[in-house]
Parts: structure tokens; C-alpha cells; sequence
């Protein structure tokens, strides 16, 4: 039913021209790196596909961030936790895959839990030497805290910055207990070396092509449920609730039930974004909790437009793309120009890159028109 | 190795005490005969070296102390050449020698060149009681104290001897109590009668800390009888006034931590709870303020040595001005454009927090930078069984100091009923005739400025470097919510609340654990109280 809605409303141009784009470039990436010899003028290189596939795991959370700060007004200086305990999940998975192949060639134990001088697994290890079990991981550990998190905060109304610093506080509470060797993740070293992947080799190059269309597929997939949520009856409430909650909540809707839905599900997106992730760089550690990730993320979005879907993957591919550059080249430099786009964005560009389009797409429509031009109402 | 520096120290401390005592021309004779003295002790036999022993425990004389004790430790040793005595120290390629008088040092030699003087069971014990004498009988009250704590550390029963006769001539009281509570505890070794034991006990439980809680336990464990069970009721209360003590502990440190967190958090009182404006960059005013304290110390430092003490009074000023001037730019720049946008406020900030810490880094490096204590900081005193250290008293006085003349500023100043209108309503101050614009960009820098005191108390105890004010800002926004917004008064309960709690959970859950607790705990908190501790009321704050 949704679906049929969608197919006909929903998918308007630029969904259609982005997910077309996004399957143009991922297809033409893997096939220059696979089809073509080193060394040819078309090859590109197994660096670049990782760097993409990276990425795409950063445009699917910034998509998810859009989509509980864009649509629901919940501005989640938090998310970078959700990506990392999907990105443990995952890792976890890849530990247990090690084998007897690690450093100190233990067949169950993860080489620093031999290091640890640990004895046996603890409870919460087993069965992530089974996929789909980290799988469902992935999905269930941050939707279950996202949910837990959001059953308190919506229920007791805290919202707006209230929210934005206990977010903070979750990944920063979190990111200390990681830090911790005793916490059973790996302390401060993380989760590395990891070798194989549902059996094929993380440092391969088909493997690392698949994983860059699995990136790609995800972010699609994510894609199309945030644009039809949003578009259905269900989003209308949401923007409702972004703009006006109280209203929202007198005309009889539950606020906290539409907030804690999306932002389950957005949570449980960061958590795919960040199991793809971690194959890809090759580690997972707890500076992935820092809350300065989480900000980065938010920027990506008001980069690319608040609220627009499309302009948070945009925005998040144009941001790291520009700190892969910046720290090639001018690495102190990263910084300032990162904290001035965070300053310039706010100030001069409010609506993004997409919102910055659409006026300039509606001024051009209200010149010929010569008629107002109807104004989106800002929302915070 | 232990007691060798221990007699090193003790050297150092007596090579400073003597010359003041005597004429230069006298020293330099009895010099010379303490030398010849301490040499003979490579002449001869055992029994030659126990008189030579008796002869220089005779002479009274302190600075031979660490001949004797180095005798020994077996390391006292005498060159094959010319049988001249010398303290050595293993090093590498033979032994470092030490001059046994004065403990300067003698260069190295290889290991034959050497010959140990040997000991056996009969010198030690005439070494143990010479030493006894000469340092309970020492002229100088620090070192009968340290001698007296030293016999009461090992309760040689040989000693006993030795501290009977010092307590007959002791006229200082503290050096004469430390000398009964050795004795007790000497006492409680041997096989004295059950009545000295008793009292001895009685000696123990005053004393009343670890060193003394081990010693009764001991005597517990052979006692029999009566004395068992005073010495089990003994150690009962000896481990209750230690537990008091212990959470006396905690409060202080809990109160030093909830200090810091205060100074970090009242800048923030101002800008986030009464203004409303949520300033990431926070955290980097602390951090310039630090900074500043760090270029004042370097000025004095090269050119002006003699106001080092000085440092932190004249940055103090200087820190409020120039975090104070980085924060009305702030404001008049950014957050004036921002006003009514929190999220956005948020996101700028953060923005203009990653440029400010890079700026420092480039400026100053990414290293820390040293940053000196002043005289009146450093050192320590002792109430009970509690240590306190004058750095943490003078943040917790200098935190105080700051709130309530913030509070005084606030409440009795024009400045603070013009900031105090705006906020509550700012059209109806504007149409007052108040400036609404000049009084956001004083607020904020006031705001600015008091972070940047912080700073300067905050380089006292912390790391001065880029990432100095990070590690505060999530500290000082919990404070802040944790204690209600716009409430000064919540603020200091807040951060005293929090500090004690972490340091209170600290010892069960360890120190992050307990951190990660305390975080939960307020996310549970701002559950059950959105608007925090001490909550504004009415319906202004509810839009």
C-alpha cells in the first residue's frame, strides 16, 4: 500500500535522479577496478573504492541523522554511537571469523582477550560467529538503546537542546566505558585485523567492490524508506511534530510515539552505516564514540540541506571528500576550514546546499510567474 | 635501595641544618676528624669495627649517620688503595661511590678496585642501636621525629633501649608523642607485662591510622585472653575512625573535583542559562585563559623572575579581559545573528570551538605547556588523618571567590538588572530604554571572561593544551543542566553534587566506570526533571 503510494507520489525527480546516479557511479567504480589492469588509465584503484564505499556508509548516516533532525526536529548529537555499536556488532562478527589465524592462533578467543589472559568468552560474544546473528545485532543493539533512550526522553518531554546534550552525553558515556579493557570490546585498541568476511578475503579487491555495492545498496534501501515514511500520512505528523509539537499534541496525535518510531528506525540505519564501515576501514575503536563525530555528522547534513534527504548524502560525501583532500594536502588547515563551514553554514547558507537550489529554482519560478512565491516556514 | 635514600634525603636535610651551627674554620677540623673516624672503619677485625662503631656513635655527631646506615645496608665499601671508606651503588661498569660525609658524589670504579666492609649479626645490632642513639638523640627536632617514626615502622625491639633514654630528654611534644606511640608499638612486640601492653594498645588506638590498624591486628592474632579481645575491640574502632576518615577523603576530593567543575561550569551559568545561547566554544575560553596564564609566566619568567609568585594574580585580570574580548567578537559576529536558533547556535559554536583549538595548536603547538605553581600553591597540610593540598584548597576558595562575586555582580550591579531584564523580557527592556544589543555582547563576554578565570585556576591542575577545554565542555553542560538553568545557586550544588557522587562511586566502580555511572545517572535525571535541580517556574520558560 505504501509502496504503491510511493511509486506514484513519492519517487519524484530527484529521488529518481539520485538513486540512478548513486547505481551509475558504484556500477562504473567497480567495473574500472575490476575489469580494467593496473596500470591503464581507466584503473581506479582499490584505494578509491574503499574510500567511496566509506563514503556511502557516511551519506546513509547523515541520511539518518537528516531524518530525525530534518523531518522530527530532534537535533541527536548521539548518533555517532548507534554507527559505532553497529560497527562493533559487525566487528565482533569479524573477530570471531579470525580463527586460529590471529597472533596468538586461539581458536575462540579474539587475540587480545588471549592478552587479557581471559579464560573463556564472555556471555555477550556468543553466537557472533554466525552472520546473520550479527545481523540482527547490528539492527537490534542500537535500536534497542535508541529505543530504550527515547521511550525516557519523549515520554518526560525533554526536547529541543536538553535533548541535543543528553544525546551528547550517551555517546560520550559510552565512548568512556569502550575506552575500557575490562568492558570486553578490545579497551582503547579496538577491534582490528581483521581477515575474512562470509568467507572471502576483507583485503581483496572483488570483496571490497562488493562491499562498496552493499554500501551503495544499503544507502539506497535507506534511502527509499526515509523518502516514503516521509512522504505517507506518518510524515505529515512528523513535520507537524517538528514545528509545532504542542499543537501537534492538541490536535490528538502522540508526538512521543511518532519521535521514538523515527527515531528507532534512524538509530538502527546509523548501526547498518556503521557495520558496513568497519569491513571497509579495517577497524573498529572506541573514537568512534567521540561526540565531535556525531557534530561532524550533523554538519554533513546542514551542508547539504536540512530536511532534504538527498542533500544530507550529498552533504555527507562533499564534506569528507573535502577532509580527505584538505588532509592530503594542508592537514592543520582541516580544522579551520571544518569549523568554518560549521560557521559559515549556519550564517549563510541555513537551508543547505539542496535548500540553497530550491530558492534559487522558486526565484527563477517566481520571475516568470511573477506571482509570491510560497516560502517553507523555518523550523528549528 | 629504600633506606638508602632515605638516608640520602636525611643527609641532604642535615648537610643544610649543620653549617649554620658551627664556624666555618671548626667544621672544616671536625671534618676532618669524622673522616679519619669513618675511614678507620676498614681497619681491622669484627670486633675492631664494633669499637670504631661505639667511637662514632660517641662522637654525637649526626652527619654519621649515613656511614652507619650504609654499613648496614652492606654497602659501605673502602678502595683497595689507600683504604679510603665510600657508600656505592651498583651502576653500570662497576659502582658509583657517594662521600660518606658530605654525599657528594666520587665517580666510579670498577668493581675489584673495591672491598666491601663486612658485617655479622653482633655489629649489626651495635650499628642498630648506635643509629638509634644518634638519630633520637639528634639536635634537631624534624630528625628525632623521623627516627621515631622509623622505629615505630619497624619495632625493632633492640631500640627500645635507645627510645627509653631519648623520652627521658625529650622536650617537644609532637617528637615526644611520635617516641610513645614507637615505644607502644615496640612494646606490643616483646614480651612485656599484660598492663604495658594495654597501654600500649591505648597508644595504638589514638593513633589511629593503617600503620597502627596492621600492628594491632598483629598483636591480636598472638595475643590471648584479655588482651585479645582489647586488641580486636582496639583495631574494631581503630577501622571505624579509619572509615570516617576515609569518606572525610572523599568528601574533600569530591569537593575539589565539584570546584573544578564550578569554575569550568559558571561561565556557561551565564551564557547558556541566562542568555540561553549554547556555547560549544566554551570549553576554548577556559582553555585561552589557561593560555594566558601560560604567556604571563613566560614574560615574567625572562624578564621580570621575582613576581613569579605573583603569576596568577596578575593573569587573572588579564584572563577575564582577553577570554572576555574573544567572547563579545563571538557574540557580535556569530551569535548575534543566531538569536532564537539554538541548534544552530550549537552548530556554529562547535564550528568556531574546532577553529579556536586550532589556532592555539598552530600558535603554540599541539604539546602541553608547562605551567608553573606559585609558592602559596604547592606543599600541603594535614588535618587528622586527612591530607590537604594547598592547590586544591585555594580552586575550591578561588571558585567560591568567583560565584558569588558573579551572584553579587548579577544581583547589585546596573549591569546585572540590565542583563536580568533582557532576558526576562526583552522587548519591554528595549522599550525601557535599555540597550538589548550592548547587553547580549557584555553578558557573553562576561560569560567569556569568567571561562577564561577558570582557565587560569584549571592550569593549576590540568594539562594546558589544545584539547584542554574539551575535556571539560560536556562536564560543564551537565553541571548546568543537571542543576537548572539559570540558577546560580543550582550550578554549585550541581557541581558539588556531581563531584562528590564520582568521587564517592569511584572507589566501587573505578574512576571511568564511575564516570560513565554519574553520566547515566543525569541522563536519567533530566528524565525525571527536564528543567534540572532548581528549576525556574512559570510559563516564560515553557515556550
Amino acid at each position: 500500500m505504501m509502496t504503491m503510494k510511493f511509486i506514484q507520489g513519492g519517487f519524484d525527480r530527484r529521488a529518481v535522479i539520485f538513486l540512478g546516479l548513486l547505481f551509475l557511479i558504484a556500477a562504473v567504480v567497480s567495473f574500472l577496478n575490476l575489469a580494467m589492469e593496473p596500470g591503464s588509465t581507466f584503473h581506479i584503484s582499490s584505494y578509491t573504492v574503499a574510500l567511496l564505499g566509506k563514503y556511502l556508509c557516511y551519506a546513509l548516516l547523515a541520511l539518518s541523522v537528516d531524518l530525525v533532525w530534518g523531518f522530527c526536529g530532534v537535533l541527536s548529537l548521539g548518533h555517532a554511537a548507534f554507527f559505532a555499536l553497529g560497527g562493533y556488532a559487525m566487528g565482533m562478527y569479524l573477530m570471531r571469523q579470525i580463527g586460529t589465524r590471529g597472533v596468538y592462533g586461539d581458536p575462540i578467543l579474539p587475540d587480545f582477550m588471549v592478552f587479557l589472559n581471559w579464560k573463556e568468552l564472555p556471555w555477550f560474544w556468543y553466537g557472533f560467529d554466525q552472520f546473520w546473528f550479527a545481523a540482527l545485532m547490528v539492527l537490534a543493539v542500537p535500536g534497542v538503546l535508541a529505543f530504550v533512550f527515547g521511550w525516557f526522553a519523549f515520554r518526560s518531554r525533554v526536547t529541543g537542546v536538553y535533548l541535543s546534550i543528553i544525546t551528547q552525553a550517551l555517546t560520550f558515556a559510552l565512548m568512556l566505558a569502550f575506552f575500557r579493557n575490562d568492558m570486553g570490546f578490545g579497551g582503547n585498541n579496538g577491534l582490528t585485523d581483521f581477515k575474512d568476511i562470509l568467507g572471502f578475503d576483507v583485503q581483496a579487491d572483488s570483496t571490497r567492490v562488493g562491499l562498496l555495492l552493499a554500501s551503495a545498496a544499503a544507502l539506497a534501501i535507506g534511502f527509499i524508506i526515509c523518502k516514503a515514511l516521509v512522504n505517507s500520512k506518518f510524515g505529515k505528523v512528523l513535520i507537524a511534530v517538528r514545528d509545532a509539537e504542542s499543537r501537534t499534541r492538541f490536535l490528538g496525535y502522540r508526538p512521543e510515539n511518532y519521535k521514538l518510531l523515527v527515531w528507532t528506525l534512524s538509530a538502527m540505519m546509523a548501526g547498518v552505516a556503521g557495520a558496513l564501515y568497519v569491513p571497509q576501514v579495517g577497524i573498529i575503536n572506541p573514537s568512534e564514540f567521540t561526540p565531535a563525530n556525531s557534530i561532524e555528522a550533523v554538519i554533513w547534513v546542514a551542508v547539504g540541506g536540512r530536511g532534504t534527504l538527498v542533500g544530507a548524502t550529498i552533504g555527507a560525501v562533499l564534506v569528507n571528500f573535502g577532509k580527505t583532500l584538505f588532509t592530503g594536502i594542508l592537514p592543520e588547515f582541516w580544522l579551520f576550514a571544518l569549523g568554518g563551514l560549521f560557521i559559515a553554514v549556519t550564517l549563510f547558507l541555513p537551508k543547505g546546499i539542496m535548500g540553497a537550489i530550491d530558492g534559487y529554482m522558486a526565484k527563477r519560478k517566481a520571475g516568470k510567474d511573477s506571482g509570491p512565491a510560497a516560502q517553507p516556514q523555518e523550523g528549528d | 635501595m629504600a633506606r638508602f635514600i632515605h638516608s640520602f634525603v636525611f643527609f641532604l636535610a642535615l648537610a643544610w641544618a649543620i653549617p649554620g651551627l658551627a664556624a666555618p674554620a671548626q667544621a672544616q677540623a671536625a671534618d676532618d676528624d669524622l673522616r679519619a673516624a669513618i675511614n678507620q672503619l676498614a681497619q681491622g677485625g669484627f670486633s675492631q669495627t664494633a669499637k670504631q662503631i661505639q667511637a662514632l656513635a660517641a662522637t654525637g655527631d649526626d652527619r654519621v649517620v649515613p656511614a652507619l646506615q650504609a654499613l648496614l645496608a652492606g654497602k659501605l665499601y673502602f678502595k683497595k688503595a689507600g683504604k679510603q671508606v665510600f657508600i656505592i651503588e651498583q651502576a653500570s661498569g662497576g659502582y658509583a661511590l657517594t662521600d660518606p660525609l658530605t654525599g657528594e658524589s666520587a665517580g666510579t670504579l670498577a668493581r675489584g678496585a673495591v672491598k666491601k666492609i663486612r658485617v655479622n649479626n653482633r655489629l649489626r645490632r651495635e650499628l642498630k642501636a648506635a643509629l638509634g642513639s644518634l638519630t633520637l638523640l639528634s639536635k634537631v627536632a624534624s630528625v628525632r621525629m623521623k627516627a621515631a617514626e622509623a622505629v615505630f615502622k619497624s619495632q625493632d625491639p633492640d631500640s627500645l633501649e635507645a627510645l627509653d633514654a631519648a623520652l627521658a630528654k625529650e622536650t617537644d611534644d609532637g617528637v615526644k608523642k611520635a617516641m610513645q606511640e614507637a615505644r607502644a608499638a615496640v612494646l606490643l612486640k616483646t614480651d612485656a607485662p599484660e598492663a604495658d601492653k594495654l597501654a600500649a594498645l591505648a597508644a595504638m588506638e589514638a593513633r589511629g591510622d593503617r600503620d597502627a590498624l596492621s600492628i594491632v591486628i598483629a598483636t591480636a592474632a598472638q595475643a590471648e585472653g584479655a588482651l585479645k579481645a582489647k586488641a580486636e575491640k582496639t583495631a574494631t574502632s581503630i577501622r571505624q575512625t579509619l572509615e570516617l576518615w576515609g569518606a572525610a577523603q572523599n568528601v574533600w576530593y569530591g569537593l575539589s573535583l565539584g570546584s573544578v567543575l564550578l569554575l569550568a561550569a559558571i561561565g556557561l551559568a551565564i551564557t547558556f542559562g541566562v542568555m540561553g545561547v549554547i556555547n560549544m566554544a566554551h570549553g576554548e575560553m577556559v582553555m585561552i585563559g589557561a593560555y594566558v596564564t601560560f604567556m604571563v609566566q613566560e614574560v615574567i619568567r625572562t624578564s621580570m623572575p621575582g613576581l613569579f609568585d605573583y603569576s596568577l594574580l596578575i593573569a587573572v585580570p588579564l584572563a577575564f579581559l582577553v577570554a572576555g574580548a574573544v567572547g563579545i567578537a563571538v557574540e557580535r559576529c556569530i551569535i548575534r545573528f543566531l538569536y532564537g536558533r539554538p541548534l544552530e547556535t550549537l552548530l556554529a559554536t562547535w564550528g568556531l570551538s574546532l577553529a579556536l583549538q586550532q589556532t592555539v595548536r598552530t600558535i603554540f603547538g599541539p604539546t602541553n605547556r608547562e605551567v608553573g605553581a606559585p609558592e602559596f600553591m604547592s606543599g600541603a597540610f594535614e588535618i587528622g588523618h586527612l591530607t590537604i593540598t594547598y592547590n586544591r584548597l585555594w580552586i575550591i576558595v578561588f571558585s567560591l571567590v568567583v560565584l558569588f562575586s558573579l551572584m553579587a555582580v548579577l544581583k547589585k550591579t546596573p549591569l546585572g538588572l540590565q542583563m536580568r531584564a533582557v532576558t526576562q523580557n526583552r522587548r519591554m527592556a528595549g522599550a525601557m530604554g535599555i540597550r538589548t544589543n550592548w547587553v547580549d555582547a557584555v553578558t557573553f563576554g562576561l560569560g567569556s571572561g569568567i571561562a577564561g578565570i577558570a582557565g587560569v585556576a584549571l592550569s593549576q591542575i590540568d594539562n594546558v593544551s589544545p584539547n584542554l577545554g574539551q575535556t571539560y565542555i560536556i562536564d560543564s553542560f551537565m553541571v548546568v543542566v543537571f542543576g537548572g538553568v539559570g540558577n546560580l545557586w543550582g550550578t554549585l550544588v550541581g557541581a558539588m553534587t556531581l563531584g562528590v557522587a564520582n568521587k564517592f562511586l569511584e572507589p566501587y566502580a573505578g574512576a571511568v566506570l564511575g564516570k560513565v555511572l554519574v553520566l547515566v545517572f543525569i541522563i536519567l535525571f533530566i528524565q525525571k526533571r527536564p528543567r534540572g535541580l532548581f528549576a525556574l517556574k512559570g510559563r516564560a520558560i515553557e515556550s
